[in-house]
């Protein structure tokens, strides 16, 4: 299953979006955060006795089941006497969350955590990000493996000079995608599509913003 | 136009090309030193593009000053900093300068040099900037517009001998081929056993390979590039020779030692030329040439 996945922003970064709002309402999710342990029942317990210790008041808080649902604004107005009494709602969810509340009660809000990219859980508190929706999908000749998400630099054509013992250059706890997709392309018996010289990318997939219609024909 | 560098890599002598870096602002001084020392010695001299993804003073910059000075340029070219409006835009401005050779490099990583924030922009790879000089060459633009006036150039790319693994690197490398390189410039090369087994494939292919020869210039240096350089692999015996150099003699050991390779190389026939790579003592080079006894 496809998650959001967060970090936590720093708490210096939070004192700055929070200066000189002090009566704070906090929003969790059960969802992906809970996943993450980024915005889940613990994490948000955890921020609130963080703010009440910096002499915050915290008016409520809640764990929504699924923050970037339609239905999040129901559950919020259960909480609405609690959430009129504060200036600021700090919300501990992804991006996605914390622009459906936005958009839903047109209050004041401030994220709690940074999104980092769509991905899965591929081990015990491990997430790897799987697909970057570039619009123009290319897996069909990488033997399933995504260059674009996979690849730092996003290549098509095979790796860089950089690579080094199947790792990335920037990082030797990340993968280099094109030793997985010649790996995988070797088994397949399928190498010869490594070899196809690649044209350069379409990067006009789907222009951002992206909005994309069921035609109505 | 067939520049002084494509002639000599037609005439079948041994090629030399070593690295001018443009410096860290605009005092142009040691550069304009190198390039003056250098002109008349090598075949051509490569300008470093931002290298190891450190802002410096354009590689377009100094092959002009090359260029102006009399000397044969080889502009770098990377694909992180541009896109493909700005890398096609520089190749007509390079060209109708009169700058005519292209080494076409995919970039290290942003996050590798000084502005570890900035955005990579890789809207081409190396093998699709190699391919984009051959539509310009032929009037066209990636955009498959017409080109009032179309340059043309002898465009070269890279190739590490010793990554591991290897294969995925060598398919690359024949992408390169196909996509158009004239001119190969390998990353440096410290045992010639295995650079001799990757010539024995090379050689198949229509291209002149250039071995990529770094100086060394201390024990903890080879070291240092032996874990951070991907590709890089420098055999205990030569850390131990440098090692072994009396106190002050690191430098003349690692000259003796990189004319050592290329004279071998040379006299072997092994390949087609040398890539010198003194990173930063370009003043040595007439002495690494000296040293394996070649004459500018």
């Amino acid at each position: 299953m496809i998650r959001s996945i967060t970090k936590p922003k720093s708490k210096e970064e939070i004192d700055t979006l929070l200066d000189g709002l002090n009566r704070i309402f906090i929003i969790g999710c059960g969802t992906c955060v809970t996943l993450t342990r980024t915005g889940g029942a613990p994490e948000v317990a955890a921020m609130k006795e963080a703010l009440l210790d910096s002499g915050k008041l915290v008016t409520g808080q809640v764990v929504v089941p699924v923050a970037c649902d339609n239905l999040t604004s129901e559950i919020l107005n259960e909480e609405m006497e609690k959430i009129e009494q504060a200036d600021v709602l700090l919300i501990m969810t992804c991006a996605f969350g914390v622009q459906t509340v936005s958009s839903q009660l047109k209050r004041m809000v401030v994220p709690a955590l940074d999104t980092l990219f769509i991905g899965k859980e591929t081990g015990y508190g491990q997430f790897n990000e799987i697909c970057t929706q570039c619009g123009t999908c290319i897996i069909g000749e990488t033997g399933g493996i995504c260059p674009v998400t996979n690849c730092h630099k996003g290549l098509v054509n095979g790796p860089c000079g950089g690579t080094n013992q199947g790792k990335c250059e920037i990082d030797s706890n990340k993968d280099c995608a094109w030793t997985l997709i010649y790996n995988r392309l070797t088994e397949l018996g399928r190498l010869d599509s490594m070899r196809k010289l690649q044209g350069p990318r379409n990067f006009l997939g789907e222009p951002t913003p992206g909005k994309y219609e069921i035609s109505k024909s | 136009m067939i520049s002084s560098f494509q002639k000599a890599l037609d005439s079948g002598k041994f090629i030399v090309t070593c690295e001018v870096a443009p410096p860290k602002g605009i005092n142009l001084e040691k550069t304009a030193h190198h390039i003056d020392l250098l002109k008349d010695k090598v075949d051509a001299m490569n300008l470093t593009d931002h290298q190891s993804s450190v802002m410096r003073y354009p590689s377009l910059g100094g092959a002009l000053m090359v260029k102006e000075m009399g000397g044969e340029p080889i502009l770098q070219m990377t694909c992180r900093d541009r896109n493909r409006l700005a890398l096609q835009g520089d190749l007509l401005f390079a060209a109708s300068r009169g700058i005519h050779n292209v080494l076409c490099l995919t970039g290290d990583s942003v996050m590798l040099g000084d502005h570890k924030k900035a955005k990579g922009v890789f809207d081409l790879d190396s093998s699709q900037l190699l391919a984009a000089i051959r539509i310009l060459e032929k009037g066209k633009d990636l955009g498959d517009n017409e080109l009032d006036g179309s340059p043309a150039f002898c465009a070269g790319a890279i190739v590490t001998p010793e990554a591991k693994p290897l294969e995925p690197q060598l398919i690359k490398f024949e992408k390169k081929i196909e996509a158009g390189a004239e001119f190969i410039q390998t990353q440096a090369v410290f045992d010639l056993d295995k650079f001799k087994s990757f010539m024995e494939y090379a050689r198949q292919f229509p291209v002149k390979i250039l071995v990529g020869i770094i100086l060394l210039t201390s024990a903890p240096m080879a070291r240092f590039m032996n874990k951070n350089i991907a590709g890089v692999n420098v055999p205990q015996p030569l850390i131990d020779e440098m090692a072994q150099a009396p106190k002050g003699g690191a430098i003349v050991k690692g000259i003796e030692i990189a004319g050592r390779m290329i004279k071998a190389i040379h006299t072997e026939k092994i390949c087609d030329g040398v890539h010198i790579m003194a990173i930063g003592k370009e003043e040595l080079v007439p002495d690494i040439m000296a040293a394996a006894d070649l004459t500018p």
